[in-house]
């Protein structure tokens, strides 16, 4: 480790001279051999856009995903997702799971230290247990930790955790981002810890070390030299905030950023196909990991009735959808299981895309055209009438409520479309269960876990359960599959779930779309798996001959 | 003339009042809170963490109790904190945007009335002459233009086909490695475009003003006499005639104060500029209550302090008032 | 009184138009109105394709024989949006200017006439709503209320009346001491009365030139929310949406830029050009007026 770490500081300050005098940001010309790939290289400066500024430089107190791509650059947690989305060593070396599935022990790697120096231990991993728990701690994603019974450490490189119950989640929720305790303890007893100075200088155990933070424009890490895996090799990892959309492709195509995580079906299939483009540029496909959905408001009478569902469902052309919207960059979505993982299942009832059966079964819930509008009503003569409800600023969200809009005016309902502001959104709307329908999208985890966005206990309204769905059998699975841990048991009561779901329909699951991100083809070691591309970003370099800017 | 100004002092603090008052009446009875944002939308999101920020932040007592804390604070120039997980002073937030926002607006300012003049006095002596038709034309479409349809256009063309200048943000990456001439540079570089943008839509409005005012100017009894008496057109206009039409142009400089302080969204948006505007904007549709009325004294108070210097020097300068003459009424 | 003041009108307006006729700018631009008035209100007749149904195998293509201004991101026909767009630029432009004017009105008619508390309140109520960056204003309100197009036209007539009740308080202040205002109320004439049928009208010009003047300010006040997504819902077209639409398509379908933005160009500029003319031909005839009206009725 040491022989390497000399050699690179020597390979840095020679790069930087050279670096110095070629300083330049302007569009490059003529670099030759784009494609030679040469041998791997420390250095140069990775430029990514952000489109919102960070939220903190503690992730553990945020939720906005800015603060969380730079957290999970600074910090570190005992384990972490591999390639194949399957759970791997980080900060501890290895576990093991006890049969019951209630105890659980990390085994920690004896060779990490913080930024700072100070050495990282298990008491690290208690105490970050204790902050996020600890209800002065103003975290938003605590309810992993909530259900662990209790945390020690029997020796400085041994956790131990014990669950009440089963909880298959566990081992994904040490993944998280461990603390310093030599830092942060004062400021966690007192809920001080937004305004530590954590918060605007933090140490982590991360891969990368942060230099500074310029709120609105910029934030700038450094390699971490005493990484337990190794010194990363880009030296510099740059986060420029620009705050819109536009501004940052057109960044890209002037090539002042170096990646960009996604660009939209129609930047990706028609806007990036030029020569120059492809020659500084590498796109990238993959599946994502959440789906966009419509969902419905059981609670509505019309609604409740399982014919209407079904009616909607055949009134939509999820192709043309992904057609239209990501230019055919997406996959159809049965159910809430990303597709590739193992509890996914296609093995379930599908509604194509048939005007005329929705039309019949309208009519047999009882909706027929009875004055020849165009529009179907009850028995009554009350038209069939709904607005659908999404979030400003949502583009792809936006252009679904248009389609579906149409086509459901071509089987008699009449849908107006209501673009909310998020706050306003989320408070008037969603929470207290006053709207129609809904375009929304929904992340899936690495586990299949789904309890809190179906069960029947969760309809509360600061919980996930948005359509209202209840269902006991489904109750049931999913209480079921979260309290097991063997894998062959779960994948019964999964399989089983999606397909419950996909004939009840709560909500119409429209589609995966396909992450398209953009990396500057100077970058060597993108290598697309199911977990993504950003799976081995510490393994990312530079040829020498290729480098760009100054690093240091 | 001095009791004057005192007294509008005095009545401008129940206003300042009143604006902050009903300023944060307003926001905080808008639908959504600061919640909304720190609690997302998730399914790992946890439940309690929203009772602790409600404490945390007062948002637990009717309004005006909030209020009556806020001010209480304010008077002493505490802003408080955000509400952003960043949780950083108020104060500090403004400070580290309002230079960007200032400098920027100066100089459209200076720009502005730098090609206003000219244009309008020269409009305003060629009356409806081909040279005033072209100008009036060109400046309607500089006024009719959508500054971010042009925005984009330029940027398009500037910073992407041709690749003369940077398109967005105020400096480049590697700035700390240029040499002071070429960071200089660099920065003027990545103003020229925002600032272009904004002054092609501002010169309408100033310079038909001054057309206007000139246009009256040379119409009044002095300006006939100094003809008569034989002066050359151009030390008329230029000695006479341009000095007393400048005089309202100053009270408007002075109404354009407190606008230094406002950023165009728009333009801050779209070129990637960390300024006022952007964080006017960021922080309604957040709900981040503190920084919202921070934001807000500052800017009520300058523009209230730019009326009272606009009246002052409107009454100074107008030659009516300043020599007391009542000339009938009409 | 009747006879004297009916003749002065009508050789008013025969002046207004000598003089208006005589800007060749200004008759340009009422010209250009007049034409975008009547493509708003035929509109349907224009166009065979319906603005707001999406076709999925047309995305972003060109202009063409079938589609003169080419199709937008989910395949519609461009033109026809401009085209109904116009309409939601045109009625947000009358309306909202319509809400603003009558506000100032009434507001100005009060302080002016009734001086006083009724005054100072007023007064202080516009410095407080310029106090307000209108921009924020226009958000805060809009966070609050469902957007829709009335909201937008109401929202922008709240946030521009002051103007107006300046122009109509200054009127009043000065037309206020007037004799025959005197000679009314001695006569008993109540405020009201007074203050439609007297002193309004000769208010009626600056607050006319405010309101053409206006109109395009509106216009493009309403482009700037739609850009930024705040303005009318889906999928209803107006010219600031069809803007943002294309921003992000900006090098591959130049269509989406140009048209909208030169619709809103020519129809700003002809809207200003036309207000100007309008001014610069009340100016005279206003003191004229003034002052011939004073030695007919003074008597």
């Amino acid at each position: 480790m040491t022989g390497r770490r000399t050699r690179a500081r020597m390979l840095l300050a020679g790069i930087a001279g050279l670096g110095l005098l070629a300083a330049c940001n302007g569009p490059l010309e003529g670099r030759a051999d784009e494609d030679h790939a040469g041998p791997p290289a420390y250095g140069d400066t990775f430029i990514q856009a952000s489109i919102g500024d960070i939220g903190g430089l503690i992730p553990s107190l945020t939720s906005d995903q800015s603060s969380h791509e730079v957290g999970g650059l600074i910090y570190d947690g005992l384990v972490k997702l591999d390639k194949d989305l399957n759970m791997a060593p980080a900060m501890a070396e290895s576990w093991t799971y006890s049969k019951d599935c209630l105890d659980l022990t990390f085994k920690l790697r004896r060779d990490v230290k913080w930024h700072d120096g100070y050495p990282f231990t298990a008491d690290d991993v208690v105490f970050t247990y204790q902050t996020m728990i600890n209800p002065k701690t103003p975290a938003p994603f605590k309810e992993g930790f909530l259900l662990v019974k209790s945390v020690d450490a029997p020796d400085p490189y041994t956790v131990h955790v014990r669950y009440d119950k089963p909880y298959a989640r566990a081992v994904e929720t040490w993944g998280t981002y461990i603390l310093p305790k030599h830092l942060l303890q004062s400021f966690a007893e007192a809920g001080t810890l937004r305004e530590s100075p954590q918060n605007s200088h933090p140490v982590g155990t991360g891969p990368y070390r942060f230099q500074e933070w310029k709120p609105g424009e910029k934030v700038v890490l450094l390699a971490n030299p005493d990484y337990y895996e190794g010194r990363p090799y880009l030296s510099r990892v740059v986060y420029r905030v620009i705050p819109s959309q536009a501004t940052i492709f057109l960044e890209l195509k002037a090539r002042g950023v170096d990646y960009v995580s996604t660009l939209t079906g129609i930047q990706y299939a028609r806007q990036t196909e030029y020569p120059a483009f492809r020659k500084a540029y590498h796109k990238y496909r993959y599946p994502a990991s959440d789906y966009t959905f419509l969902g419905f408001n059981l609670k509505d009478p019309r609604f409740a009735d399982r014919r209407v569902r079904r009616a909607f469902a055949h009134a939509i052309n999820k192709q043309e959808l992904i057609d239209g919207v990501r230019l055919g960059l997406a996959r159809e979505a049965t159910g809430p299981i990303r597709p590739g993982t193992w509890a996914y299942t296609d093995k379930v009832t599908r509604f194509e895309y048939d005007p005329a059966k929705a039309r019949e079964l309208l009519a047999e819930a009882g909706w027929r055209d009875r004055d020849g509008d165009g529009v179907v009503e009850d028995k009554d003569g009350k038209p069939f009438t709904v607005t659908i409800r999404t979030n400003q600023g949502n583009d792809e969200r936006k252009k679904i409520a248009e389609i579906i809009q149409q086509r459901l005016k071509e089987v008699g309902v009449h849908a107006d479309i209501q673009l909310i502001e998020w706050a306003a959104f989320i408070k008037e709307f969603v929470k207290p269960r006053r709207f129609e329908l809904v375009v929304l999208g929904l992340g899936t985890g690495v586990d299949p876990d789904q309890y809190v966005v179906w069960h029947s206990s969760q309809r509360g309204p600061d919980q996930m359960n948005r359509t209202g769905y209840a269902n006991p059998e489904v109750d049931a699975l999913l209480e079921a599959g979260r309290s097991s841990c063997v894998q062959s048991e779960r994948v019964k009561y999964y399989h089983r779930l999606q397909e419950i779901l996909a004939e009840d329909l709560p909500m119409i699951f429209l589609y995966y779309r396909d992450a398209l991100p953009v990396v500057a083809a100077r970058i060597h070691g993108v290598s697309p798996a199911p977990a993504g591309i950003l799976y081995n970003f510490n393994e990312w370099y530079v040829p020498k001959a290729q480098q760009r800017y100054t690093s240091g | 003339m001095a009791l004057f100004a005192l007294r509008r002092l005095l009545l401008s603090i129940p206003l300042l009042i009143g604006i902050t008052f009903v300023s944060y009446v307003v926001i905080g009875l808008a639908p959504g809170g600061p919640l909304d944002f720190l609690t997302p939308e998730d399914p790992n999101a946890s439940p309690e963490v929203r009772e602790r920020l409600i404490e945390e932040f007062g948002l637990d007592q009717p309004i005006h109790v909030q209020y009556w804390h806020w001010l209480k604070r304010a008077v002493r120039l505490d802003f408080g904190r955000s509400f952003l997980p960043d949780g950083r002073p108020v104060s500090a937030k403004i400070a580290e945007r309002l230079p960007v926002t200032l400098f920027l607006n100066l100089i459209e300012l200076a720009i502005i009335v730098g090609l206003a003049v000219p244009i309008g006095v020269l409009s305003a002596t060629r009356q409806y002459s081909l040279y005033d038709k072209i100008t009036t034309v060109f400046v309607f479409v500089g006024f009719a233009t959508p500054d971010f349809w042009l925005a984009l256009l330029l940027m398009i063309l500037f910073g992407v086909q041709l690749g003369w200048l940077p398109i967005s943000g105020l400096r480049s990456l590697n700035w700390e490695y240029l040499s002071f001439w070429q960071q200089q540079w660099d920065f003027l570089a990545h103003l020229i475009l925002p600032i272009v943008v904004a002054t092609f839509g501002g010169l309408a409005g100033f310079s038909r003003y001054m057309r206007q005012s000139m246009l009256e100017v040379v119409r009044q009894d002095y300006v006939q006499t100094a003809r008569a008496k034989g002066l050359s057109e151009r030390t008329v206009i230029s000695k006479h005639a341009l000095r007393n039409a400048l005089l309202p142009v100053v009270t408007i400089l002075a109404l354009a104060l407190p606008g230094l302080i406002g950023g165009s969204v728009i333009i801050e948006s779209i070129f990637a500029i960390p300024g006022m505007g952007q964080l006017m904007v960021q922080s309604v549709f957040s709900r981040d209550y503190p920084v919202v009325m921070g934001n807000l004294v500052i800017v009520a108070s300058l523009t209230l302090v730019a009326n009272l210097i606009a009246d002052i020097t409107y009454a100074l300068v107008d030659p009516r008032i300043r020599f007391g003459g009542r000339r009938g009424r009409g | 009184m009747a006879d004297g003041a009916g003749r002065g009108r009508r050789g008013e307006i025969g002046q207004f138009w000598r003089t208006f006729s005589r800007n060749q700018l200004a008759v340009c631009g009422a010209v250009v109105v007049l034409v975008l008035v009547i493509l708003a209100v035929t509109a349907p007749l224009l166009t065979p394709w319906d603005p707001n149904r999406p076709d999925t195998r047309k995305i972003l293509d060109p202009p063409s024989r079938s589609h003169w201004f080419g199709t937008d991101s989910l395949g519609r026909d461009v033109l026809a949006r401009v085209l109904y767009g116009s309409r939601v630029s045109l009625s947000v432009g009358f309306v909202s200017v319509g809400i603003a004017a009558t506000i100032g009105m009434l507001m100005g008619a009060a302080a002016g006439y009734y001086g006083g508390i009724v005054d100072n309140v007023v007064m202080r109520l516009v410095d407080l709503m310029l106090v307000f960056p209108r921009f924020f204003l226009l958000l805060a309100v809009l966070a609050f209320l469902k957007p829709s197009i009335w909201t937008i036209m109401t929202v922008i007539g709240l946030t521009g009346w002051m103007g107006v009740a300046r122009l109509v308080r200054a009127e009043f202040l000065t037309l206020r001491e007037r004799e025959f205002v005197i000679w009314s109320e001695s006569v008993g004439a109540r405020a009201p009365r007074i203050i439609f049928r007297h002193i309004l009208p000769n208010a009626i010009a600056p607050i006319l030139v405010a309101m053409t003047l206006g109109i395009p300010a509106a216009i493009l006040t309403e482009a700037g929310l739609s850009f930024l997504g705040l303005g009318v819902q889906p999928p209803y077209a107006t010219w600031g949406n069809i803007l943002n639409d294309g921003r992000d398509y900006i090098e591959i379908a130049w269509w989406l830029t140009l048209y909208p933005g030169l619709a809103i160009l020519i129809t700003v500029l002809s809207y200003n050009l036309m207000g100007e003319g309008i001014r610069d031909a009340l100016d005279p005839r206003l003191r004229q007026s003034r002052a011939g009206r004073m030695a007919r009725v003074g008597r």
